[in-house]
């Protein structure tokens, strides 16, 4: 056998090949299992979109960087898996900014591969350069920037175990256009070792019955459950926990769908448009088990008089989530979904707790989620039910940031998890709609609905196109307020009603609009016409756009003012 | 209070942005870092002294700082034996006939001169950060023309029980 036949039966056989840097990473993505690529291509990329052409990964060219990592989002939301996004240098990824720092505050597994500049023009302001490793390093979980072309496989195997574990987190690969020109061995790694990150799955067995412990002397026990239950997929042994230990839920905004929120032991959202009974158990708690929310201040109002009362067990994969907002009496790094096993094995015997449910019943039936009634026009509160109702619950659900966002989450029951998508830590307007796509491609079969206010929207409506392109049937209601919602709310309340650059009375005709991407267009000024628009809406295969005219001087209720406390909600009855 | 964090980090490009980018997202302020390689290729060791308000920043400090992946390993060594070094080199005036009695000011502080001009004369001087200050002290009723210090670099002293807060153990719990 000649030398040049044995070195290629050797390279055949270590499944070695050479390849060009941007093969190499189409090859590593498809070991990855990536099925949907969310991008927009650019000069440091073209090698990159070059390899892709053929390479028979589906990819959704989205109309600005922007909507391509909203999307992601919305993919890796609804799907747990994560999402890969491809930005061209400069522009394109500062274009990212916005959605890496939300999928960064809501810990959303992302990787995103940015292109760079020749590292021959490195640093000279070349063409389309930006810094972007630096950029980008305080909004990621972690980056790279590919130095050598030996190095681009073991970086794209560790990006996706970072983004993917422990806490989830977008990691961004900075890759310079000559090292996706370049060829190398691809040598893709089977395990990843960083000596730096090992996050704790499995929690300490003492703290678990420390837990135990503190159920049973428990007289007014609260279960607060985040969104890390739905990243550890922890929601049916939630469901067992809560109905084994008799003890009442309450959901963070981003945790809605982590318990069936038409569960008896359900009190709701807490926070700042929480309910009041969620709001007041919190309050008057003598024990809180935290599952995975991080007691973001829009949850825990004036710390000061958050669990006040309450011994805190606080369950999070990250540590430094414990003891960060609320002083913890018993903190467990660990998974939720392995917690929540270990507890269940544990001899669980609910506190007296009697009393406490007569007090939280109690509250339920006299403070429950209020608006006038006025069948005559439309009212947001009405219009979200209403999409409750024609959807039976079954929908996923995106939305932008404000007062529609707050009545989608207060006013649609989530009996599921990975139906519900919304920017909750950064609140991204714009978000909604481009999530909307992600969330479509990540459940084909499912109805999508992007609940968005009008504000929001036009923030990032030119993604209509994608719908048309790739044949998505996204339904998309406005919540059309003509306005600002909650910066109108905020400054009729706190500001003398000076509605300083809150209201757009002239609102483009989204009808036409809709048209004009060829999507069938709808409006609705009323109850009765809003009804029958979303159940044509939902009843049309394809996709569809809604405007609803809703009666623009709503303000979201109850709420808790800034600076306030927990329980000193205002609004709560009318 | 003044914490001493020594902090093992990856050698790789970037990583002092990092962490000082931490520090400065989450609000904590800096007194001091001094970076330098290990006895391990491939290592580097931040010696970070920070002002903090109370006992729970620092630990959110350690904790953020665990959080990033090119960091190994975080030590509070403040209340633990160590030993604290820092190197200061002062320009000072010294007219001729004043040099005696500048050599015998600074010799018990074991500092030594450098560097000699007409008009003035360059100290080096290393020890623990309150040493330093007291020779400065001392020099500046001659004019200092010129001073640079390096700022602290530090670890834990040999054969004592280590306080470490390692990213896997469950012992860290004990320390929220």
């Amino acid at each position: 056998m000649s030398v040049k036949l044995q070195a290629e039966e050797a390279a055949a056989h270590s499944s070695q090949k050479r390849m060009s840097g941007a093969l190499m990473l189409v090859e590593a993505l498809k070991k990855e299992g990536v099925e949907v690529i969310f991008g927009y291509p650019g000069g440091a990329v073209l090698t990159i979109y070059d390899a892709l052409y053929d390479a028979g990964i589906r990819h959704i060219l989205t109309r600005h960087e922007q909507g391509a990592i909203h999307a992601a989002e919305g993919y890796a939301r609804v799907t747990g898996k994560t999402a890969v996004v491809i930005a061209t240098s400069g522009p394109g990824i500062t274009n990212m900014v916005t959605g890496l720092t939300d999928a960064m505050m809501d810990s959303l597994p992302i990787v995103v591969i940015a292109g760079q500049v020749n590292t021959t023009v490195m640093g000279t302001d070349a063409f389309q350069e930006a810094p972007t490793v630096g950029i980008t390093m305080p909004i990621t979980k972690h980056n790279y920037q590919v130095k050598s072309i030996d190095d681009l496989p073991r970086i794209i195997k560790e990006a996706f175990h970072i983004a993917g574990t422990g806490r989830p987190g977008p990691v961004l690969i900075d890759i310079p256009k000559d090292i996706s020109n370049q060829e190398g061995l691809f040598n893709y790694p089977e395990e990843v070792s960083l000596r730096g990150y090992q996050p704790t799955v499995s929690p300490n067995r003492l703290q678990i019955q420390k837990i135990v412990a503190a159920i049973k002397q428990a007289k007014k026990p609260v279960i607060l459950a985040g969104a890390g239950v739905l990243h550890a997929k922890a929601h049916q042994e939630l469901r067992s926990f809560a109905e084994r230990v008799n003890m009442p839920v309450v959901n963070t905004l981003l945790g809605l769908g982590s318990f069936p929120g038409d569960h008896p032991l359900f009190l709701g959202m807490g926070g700042m448009h929480g309910t009041y009974v969620a709001n007041m158990a919190l309050y008057e708690a003598d024990l809180i088990i935290n599952f995975g929310a991080r007691f973001d201040d829009r949850l825990t109002g004036n710390p000061k008089h958050f669990a006040k009362f309450a011994k805190v067990a606080h369950v999070d994969i990250d540590p430094a989530e414990i003891g960060k907002v609320v002083e913890t009496d018993i903190p467990v790094v660990g998974d939720a979904r392995e917690t929540l096993k270990m507890l269940l094995e544990e001899d669980l015997a609910p506190g007296d707790t009697a009393q406490w449910w007569q007090h939280l019943n109690q509250m339920k039936k006299e403070y429950p989620l209020w608006y006038t009634e006025d069948h005559k026009t439309l009212k947001p509160q009405r219009l979200i039910e209403m999409i409750h109702e024609l959807t039976g619950g079954e929908a996923v659900v995106t939305t932008d940031v404000g007062q529609h966002q707050m009545w989608t989450a207060q006013y649609y029951t989530f009996k599921e998890p990975h139906r519900w998508v919304t920017s909750g830590g950064l609140g991204t307007m714009g978000f909604g709609f481009p999530a909307a796509i992600g969330a479509q491609l990540g459940m084909r079969d499912k109805t999508v609905l992007a609940v968005v206010g009008d504000a929001g929207f036009q923030m990032t409506l030119q993604e209509l196109s994608v719908l048309t392109d790739y044949d998505l049937p996204v339904k998309v209601i406005i919540v059309n307020n003509y306005a600002l919602g909650m910066v109108r709310q905020w400054q009729q309340l706190f500001y003398k009603e000076r509605y300083s650059e809150s209201l757009i009375p002239n609102q483009p005709d989204y009808v036409k609009l809709a048209e004009s991407y060829q999507i069938k267009g709808l409006r609705a000024e009323t109850e009765a016409e809003a009804r029958a628009a979303i159940e044509e809406a939902l009843n049309t295969p394809g996709p569809v756009l809604v405007d609803c005219r809703v009666t623009p001087d709503e303000n979201v209720y109850p709420m808790i003012a800034p600076g306030k406390g927990i329980h000193e909600m205002e609004g709560i009855k009318p | 209070m003044r914490r001493i964090l020594s902090v093992i980090v990856n050698d790789h490009l970037g990583v002092l942005n990092r962490i000082t980018g931490l520090f400065l997202r989450r609000g904590f302020n800096i007194d001091s870092i001094t970076v330098g390689k290990t006895e391990t290729e491939g290592l580097s060791r931040m010696t970070i002294v920070v002002n903090v308000e109370d006992e729970r920043t620092n630990e959110q400090i350690i904790k953020q700082l665990h959080k990033q992946i090119d960091v190994i390993k975080v030590i509070d060594i403040t209340n633990e034996p160590s030993v604290e070094r820092e190197l200061v080199m002062i320009k000072v005036l010294s007219p001729l006939q004043k040099r005696t009695e500048l050599t015998n000011l600074i010799e018990p502080f074991r500092a030594s001169i450098i560097d000699v001009s007409l008009e003035s004369v360059t100290i080096q001087a290393t020890g623990n950060p309150e040493k330093i200050e007291a020779l400065i002290e001392l020099l500046r009723p001659y004019g200092i023309k010129e001073l640079a210090r390096t700022g602290v670099t530090a670890f834990k002293r040999g054969g004592e029980r280590e306080r470490e807060v390692t990213r896997i153990k469950h012992d860290a719990l004990s320390l929220i």
